[in-house]
């Protein structure tokens, strides 16, 4: 990597699950990558124009409480509208109701414009080392 | 005396009426044929011999919707965002809206643009800072096309002087203002919705021979659906010394086409409920090309489905309808867009095409509630505007107003009307009749004498 690698991260909607949020902030870190945390409770709004101001490569969003699909809606167009319509998406934690067939909800998501979903219980690592080859491809 | 001359230059009919302020009375009214292909003033000059004096009234304001009304192409970027918020800025002009460009044009959009025969073009695109690519390009194609129509720049703040650079090198007509969508879901329809007025004002009352009338009249001073809005603005809002009636809607059910006017800011009722998606103009029109009692019947009928009309059909008027009446009634409609119904069964047919058609277009303009049942329990979120504690509807145009059961057309905008439990529209509201056609003329006359429009509104509104 030429350049450091920046992330925004946070958790979207009314969700307050915070702890996650810390432990991913510092994966990060550790990882060599430049984390802009927006925190708990951030809108859709929040994470575009955070990741706008930074040039961030990618945004991580986090959704604990099960409201993820609600909470995602229009997100990938928003940051069309922006002029990052190219920023690198993950989205992780518990993003549905209760345990439903990883593949389907994966799908759902991909189809809303992430480029990568997580199921519960996901090692950060996993998902650093994937977002290092992904920006790597990019020439990052 | 102070008098005003209110006239309306329609496809088929210029009408003109004349109105004593002082006494809020019509004096007398006048119609003839338009003749917008020859000249236009020689139809407004038949119209104005019915009336007495009307040279010396006080103001003389006409609003047209003849050779097409004003015609838009509106160009954004995502369609739920910018080009949504485009669509809006026109409507909100009382334009129509021929279509709605989303993302990179091809080479064939522009050529399809160019066959539709705009009056003006509204180029949006990308939030202020956000993405120029797409306008950019878009610009780059319309600066290569022959299109000669003004165009209006009201996209991406950082991408506006290389997007006028390019049109004007081209040698286009271009107009800029402020972004339609300045943040992200952040609505700015004002700026762009005056700029088209003006451009109406500036060029395409010339273009389309309207100004002939100026040797008449003080003018043409904007496109009839602007003026309803005008006028519904007025009754609802008041004016500093007279109160409006507060959040309304209209209802016009033409031929062709259901316009839909609400004055309202839509916010939610429920204290719980979060809204979602772009912000709702305050003042909101929508118009639904597939929705009308003559022309656009067939089109209306298929969108209900024929089963389904049957089974409404037999349910009010408790009677079957006949399969043939049908059809040869709706190809009678389609072709004649001036038949009058004549049997009882054309008749019933025409009350409920309007009753669906205000259906359909109230199901189209007000938002809806989602319900997600989370482990926090229920979760609502809303789209769109909330009109469920709405108070007031008012119908308009020839076919409710002319109807024996006015109110039996705008029950269609009932909350119980629509079979739909999520669609937020009025649960309780008390219907009035526009009997006089004096939403237009209002809205003329909103702009010069305010109180005197609002005061005749009021007057002969009819409660049904
Ligand atoms: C602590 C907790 C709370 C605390 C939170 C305190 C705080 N400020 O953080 C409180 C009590 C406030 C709370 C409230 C609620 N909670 Co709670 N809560 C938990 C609990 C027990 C632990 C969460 C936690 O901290 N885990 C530890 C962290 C490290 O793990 P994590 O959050 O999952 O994050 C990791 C991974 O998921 C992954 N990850 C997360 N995001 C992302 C993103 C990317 C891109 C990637 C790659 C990876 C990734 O990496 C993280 C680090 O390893 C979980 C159950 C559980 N065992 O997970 C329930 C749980 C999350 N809560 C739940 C619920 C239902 C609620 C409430 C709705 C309860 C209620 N009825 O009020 C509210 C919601 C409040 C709100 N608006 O958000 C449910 C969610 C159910 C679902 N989604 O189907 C859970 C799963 C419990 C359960 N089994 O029912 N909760």
């Amino acid at each position: 990597m030429t350049q450091q690698a920046t992330v925004v991260l946070g958790v979207i909607g009314a969700d307050v699950h915070a702890v996650g949020n810390q432990i991913l902030a510092h994966a990060l870190e550790e990882a060599a990558i430049k984390v802009v945390n927006i925190g708990v409770m951030a809108s859709q709004k929040e994470f575009i124009e955070a990741a706008l101001e930074t040039g961030a490569d990618a945004i991580w969003v986090s959704s604990l409480y099960g409201h993820g699909e609600m909470d995602c809606r229009g997100l990938r167009d928003k940051a069309v509208e922006a002029g990052i319509g190219d920023v690198m998406m993950y989205i992780g934690g518990n993003l549905v109701i209760g345990k439903q067939e990883w593949s389907k909800v994966e799908d759902l998501f991909l189809k809303m414009g992430f480029n990568r979903a997580y199921p519960p219980g996901t090692m950060p690592e996993e998902a650093i080392s994937d977002l290092k080859e992904d920006l790597a491809l990019r020439g990052v | 005396m102070s008098r005003a001359l209110l006239i309306d230059i329609g496809s088929t009919y210029t009408k003109a009426r004349l109105f004593d302020l002082n006494n809020l009375t019509l004096l007398a009214s006048g119609r003839a044929f338009t003749t917008i292909e020859t000249d236009v003033s020689t139809g407004l000059s038949k119209a104005l011999a019915q009336l007495p004096d009307w040279e010396t009234a006080d103001y003389k304001l006409a609003c047209s919707s003849a050779a097409g009304g004003l015609k838009i192409i509106a160009i954004g970027l995502v369609p739920a965002l910018t080009a949504e918020a485009a669509r809006r800025a026109a409507l909100g002009a009382g334009s129509k809206v021929l279509a709605t460009y989303s993302y990179q044009l091809t080479g064939e959009d522009i050529n399809n643009i160019i066959k539709e025969q705009p009056d003006i073009i509204l180029l949006a695109g990308g939030t202020d800072g956000g993405n120029q690519e797409v306008i950019l390009h878009n610009a780059r194609l319309i600066a290569a096309s022959n299109l000669k129509q003004p165009i209006l720049v009201a996209g991406n703040r950082n991408a506006q002087a290389k997007v006028a650079n390019m049109l004007t090198e081209a040698g286009k007509e271009i107009y800029l203002t402020e972004n339609v969508m300045p943040r992200l879901e952040e609505l700015n329809i004002k700026p762009a919705r005056e700029q088209i007025r003006e451009i109406f004002l500036e060029k395409i009352i010339k273009a389309k021979g309207l100004d002939r009338v100026n040797q008449l009249i003080d003018g043409v001073i904007m496109p009839t659906p602007a003026a309803v809005l005008e006028a519904a603005a007025l009754l609802a809002d008041g004016t500093e010394d007279e109160p409006g009636l507060g959040e309304l809607l209209v209802v016009d059910i033409g031929g062709a086409t259901t316009d839909l006017h609400s004055i309202a800011t839509g916010n939610p009722t429920d204290g719980a409920v979060n809204w979602q998606g772009l912000e709702e103009p305050y003042q909101k029109r929508t118009v639904e090309g597939d929705l009308g009692m003559r022309y656009s019947a067939p089109s209306l009928v298929q969108v209900v489905g024929e089963k389904k009309l049957k089974r409404y059909y037999q349910e009010y008027f408790s009677e079957p309808l006949d399969d043939f009446a049908l059809e040869e009634y709706l190809a009678k409609l389609h072709n004649q867009p001036a038949y009058l119904a004549q049997t009882a069964e054309e008749i019933n047919i025409d009350s409920l095409l309007g009753r669906l058609a205000a259906r359909l277009a109230t199901q189209r303009h007000v938002g809806q509630l989602k319900t997600t049942y989370t482990p926090m329990g229920a979760v609502k979120s809303q789209t769109g505007k909330d009109l469920t504690k709405l108070k007031t509807v008012i119908g308009t145009g020839g076919v409710i107003v002319n109807h024996e059961q006015p109110d039996f057309i705008l029950a269609g905008t009932s909350y119980q009307d629509l079979e739909r439990p999520e669609l937020l529209a009025p649960l309780a509201a008390e219907y009035y009749l526009d009997q006089k056609y004096l939403l237009a003329a209002t809205g003329l006359l909103a702009g010069v004498a305010p109180d005197k429009a609002l005061a005749l509104l009021k007057k002969y509104l009819l409660k049904l």
